[in-house]
């Protein structure tokens, strides 16, 4: 019996992959296996190849596998584009239509199921998904009633006879594949998992999720990938709440909504990508001098100008860092997990209360769109705190104006919302003096500049660097950020298998730059590898710039669009040490 | 009832001596007092320009924002508490040029905002370039042979993206003005106002006389029917948009804050933002 298995759908997009994959992985989970997805597509709708993998383990997994197991494909395109993946003695499952025939020199068993045949003699071709992700769960000879009752559920909306239908196309792709192969095969028999069903979710979901627990209430979005799940699932949920989406009109409109409703006293956020973020930058300078909480998410994909849009990248750091003209206090945290999604997000908004300040929360495509197996999810862990927020003030003298903008000990002045019969101020991104009012004097303005920028003096957030570093004198300090945190430990447990050392840590507040905690490791590491999914090594020049040894430091960078695989950093690593 | 003096401040506007906005300054003071407005039940967004200043010109809470951008903080604002009154306020510059996509998404879109437009014709604070607004062959000094561009209808581009609310006015006429900033503050939706707001410095053309000469006053035509949307386009363009008075009133459609499924009369930043175990709970069976 095997610990793990890897699985992969492909076809044209529009086919049916996305349905598949869901309805697997869902059961999948119901038997308590640890997933994790990665989706491969285009930017187009329809057509096109796209392909879904998901690793199933049954111990907890946060990296996709180098190779494959058992691919499933609607067409001669996905076994032509994937076959390579497949290692020896690996099955591919595809639809018998397309007379399906295996590349030279792959060496793979390959059953051809009447896929489409099948679906549209149970009347429709739609329900190819449900052929081909009944013949592979067939192969691995798990429990039928499990994989029904997900069926069920899927369908059970639409009225009983449509999940009969769908129950019956299962049960004839799995006959079929069974009568070919002689039974589910052995050697793809997966040990029992715990049976008990985790959360699964993409980054995206976790971050939506996170929001709303954090009193998010409102979101103003302008469409984009890797971003628009966000705003889809706040959409279906905040109403609940009281709350809403608003689609505007462009991410300048999306950026400065959200400034008026966080000055209003909602809890309030935005989220896109490079380009969306690229037109914010002028409203992130406003809540910076205005002090003005803000939450913006940023979901990397491959830029620059359109990029990459549908693949995975680090490259924007730079631009969450230092974008913006002038100089402002700003928080960039980056979560490396599901978790990470759920918990950065509550803190994020804390944070931008606390500080007054906008918050940048950075995912990466593989974080924000693979779907993953999570630990469980604690309402009550990250209180809502919000700062020096003050609601109903003593009386003002007559005509004085409230001092929003107070010179206090840690440079945070209290904040009151509109509405407040003593709290009336004014706000604007010109300088301005304690109370709102536009001034040049020279001397406030030193002093109001030093009073922003001073305000992050010391702020680290919980977990601000995520170090696994169980080694004294380590042979390699490997450095990381996003979604590569999971590859990158899988590399290590190689690497140790082999008798090398590494430590690990994870850079999760990029900006304030945590320089003690990361010094601190450098100082001790013999040797430092700082692995990114860019092309200039942004994350290696921030380390260097703020913590030093540049001497020790080397990049692993990948920028072709997918994330690294654990292999690829194996080899890397390897060849540093 | 707060008077119209409670909503002065003590702040000096630094606009020259005879600028139009002094009088738009003084009619929302008066407009806010008339509907019975507290000065802290109200919020004045404004964008930047010599206009875009008004917000620190009132004594009520105010944003001054940055270029263009008045329209889409001041819906934040409403949106995150629809009790609360909000005005918008900028120059044409500011609403037509560098802020058209907002204006037109702001109309669609219905929030019960009063969106107040200081047209002076010209770039007032960056010192006498041409905006949308501009005449054909208007000589400034970003059009140093005339502007070429054909002249932009704030109101025609209002009435086609579905304005529930247009109107238009001369800052010398305070109190049709007033009027029109009280209808817009009593109406529920979104409301525009394009004031013609002469800029003293920089638009030797487009003058208080010239203004005078030019505009066709609807108060002066009692058979009028503001609720006709295509007698409304009509009228506009017969006087070449030269027209001041309430030109349109729909108050059949609803506000935004009204259609939003869910959403209260209490304003969403007076609710409490705990979510109970229970709710929390009921999410996380969805993805499992
Ligand atoms: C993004 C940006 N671009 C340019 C400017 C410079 N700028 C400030 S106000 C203005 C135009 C002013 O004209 P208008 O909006 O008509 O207002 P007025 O000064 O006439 O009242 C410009 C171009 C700016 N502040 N921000
Ligand atoms: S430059 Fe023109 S618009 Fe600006 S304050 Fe002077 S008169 Fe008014």
């Amino acid at each position: 019996m095997i610990s793990q298995l890897s699985w992969k759908i492909g076809g044209q997009q529009g086919e049916g992959v996305e349905s598949t994959d869901r309805i697997f992985s869902t059961a999948l989970n119901r038997l308590g296996y640890y997933l994790y997805g990665y989706r491969h597509f285009s930017s187009r709708i329809k057509g096109g190849h796209t392909n879904n993998k998901i690793r199933i383990s049954t111990n907890p997994i946060r990296a996709i596998s180098d190779d494959l197991d058992i691919l499933v494909a609607f067409d001669q395109e996905s076994i032509d584009l994937n076959s390579h993946e497949l290692r020896p003695g690996g099955v591919v499952v595809a639809d018998a239509k397309f007379n399906p025939t295996l590349p030279e020199g792959v060496n793979a068993k390959l059953f051809a199921v009447p896929i489409t045949a099948i679906a549209e003699e149970l009347g429709t071709s739609l329900m190819k998904n449900m052929v081909a992700s009944g013949a592979s769960w067939a192969l691995l000879g798990l429990p039928v009633d499990v994989f029904n009752k997900a069926v069920e559920e899927e369908f059970g909306r639409k009225g009983p006879a449509i999940v009969e239908k769908n129950i019956e196309a299962v049960k004839r792709g799995s006959e079929f594949v069974l009568e070919q192969a002689g039974g589910p095969l052995d050697e793809f028999k997966l040990e029992p998992a715990d049976g008990k069903q985790k959360l699964f979710m993409i980054g995206n979901e976790a971050i939506a999720l996170g929001s709303i627990a954090a009193g998010c209430r409102l979101m103003s979005a302008y469409p984009i990938t890797p971003a628009s799940e966000i705003m889809e699932y706040l959409i279906k949920k905040l109403p609940k709440f009281g709350g809403t989406v608003v689609q505007t009109e462009d991410e300048i409109a999306a950026v400065t909504m959200a400034i008026g409703a966080n000055y209003a006293g909602v809890r309030t956020m935005t989220a896109s990508a490079g380009p969306g973020l690229s037109l914010m930058m002028e409203a992130i300078g406003l809540a910076g001098m205005t002090e003005t909480p803000l939450v913006i998410v940023n979901t990397q994909r491959g830029g620059p100008s359109t990029g990459l849009p549908t693949k995975q990248e680090q490259s924007d750091l730079n631009a969450m860092v230092y974008g913006t003209h002038g100089e402002i206090p700003k928080i960039v945290i980056s979560p490396a997990s599901i978790e990470d999604c759920f918990y950065d997000t509550i803190e994020a908004f804390n944070l931008s209360e606390e500080y007054q300040v906008p918050v940048i929360i950075m995912t990466d495509l593989q974080l924000s769109l693979g779907k993953q197996s999570c630990g469980t999810l604690n309402l009550g862990e990250i209180p809502i705190k919000r700062g020096k927020l003050v609601r109903e003030l003593p009386e003002l003298e007559d005509n004085q104006y409230f001092k929003r903008y107070e010179f206090t000990e840690d440079g945070v002045s209290p904040r009151v919302l509109p509405g407040d019969k003593s709290g009336i101020h004014h706000v604007t991104g010109v300088e301005h003096d304690e109370v709102g009012r536009p001034s040049e004097n020279a001397v406030n303005r030193q002093k109001m500049m030093d009073k922003r920028l001073n305000k992050l003096n010391g702020m680290t957030i919980r977990d601000a660097v995520r170090t696994d570093a169980p080694h004294n004198d380590a042979d390699l300090l490997i450095i990381g950020m996003g979604s590569t945190g999971g590859t990158i430990d899988e590399a290590r447990s190689r690497l140790d298998a082999d008798g090398l050392r590494t430590n690990h840590i994870t850079i999760r507040q990029i900006h304030p730059f945590p320089t003690s905690i990361v010094q601190a490791e450098l100082e001790k590491a013999k040797k430092v590898v700082i692995l990114e999914n860019n092309a200039t090594g942004q994350l290696a020049s921030q380390v260097k710039l703020y913590a030093g040894n540049a001497d020790k430091i080397e990049s692993v960078l990948k920028y072709d669009g997918n994330p690294f695989l654990p292999s690829e950093v194996y080899k890397a690593c390897k060849e540093l040490i | 009832m707060a008077t119209f003096k409670e909503f002065r401040n003590n702040v000096k506007p630094n606009w020259c001596p005879g600028c139009g906005d002094f009088s738009v300054q003084a009619s929302i003071q008066r407009a806010a007092a008339n509907v019975g407005l507290e000065p802290e039940r109200l919020a004045v967004i404004s964008g930047i320009g010599c206009s875009g200043r008004i917000s620190g010109y009132i004594n009520a809470y105010g944003l001054h924002g940055i270029h263009g951008r008045a329209l889409p903080i001041a819906q934040g604002v409403k949106l995150a508490n629809r009790e609360l009154t909000v005005i918008a306020s900028g120059g044409d510059g500011d609403g037509f040029a560098i802020g058209m996509g907002h204006t037109v998404h702001a109309i669609r879109r219905n929030l019960d905002i009063t969106y107040i437009v200081m047209d002076n014709q010209i770039y007032g604070l960056t010192k006498g370039q041409t905006s949308p607004r501009s005449a054909e062959g208007f000589k400034t000094k970003s059009t140093p042979e005339g502007s070429i561009e054909s002249t932009l209808s704030p109101l025609e581009i209002a009435m086609s993206a579905g304005a529930t609310f247009v109107a238009q006015s001369f800052s010398s006429d305070l109190k049709q003005l007033t009027a029109l900033i009280e209808a817009g503050l009593n109406h529920k939706g979104f409301s525009l106002i394009n004031v013609f707001s002469p800029c003293v410095t920089f638009n030797k053309v487009n003058t208080y006389d010239w203004f005078k000469e030019n505009i066709v006053n609807l108060d002066q035509f009692p058979d009028y029917d503001p609720s006709n949307r295509i007698a409304a386009m009509n009228k506009i363009m017969e006087t070449n948009g030269m027209l001041t008075g309430l030109i349109y009133q729909n108050t059949v459609r609803k506000s935004y804050e009204d259609l939003v499924v869910g959403f209260e009369e209490q304003g969403l930043a007076n609710q409490d933002i705990q979510m109970s175990q229970e709710q929390f709970d009921k999410l996380l069976t969805e993805f499992k």
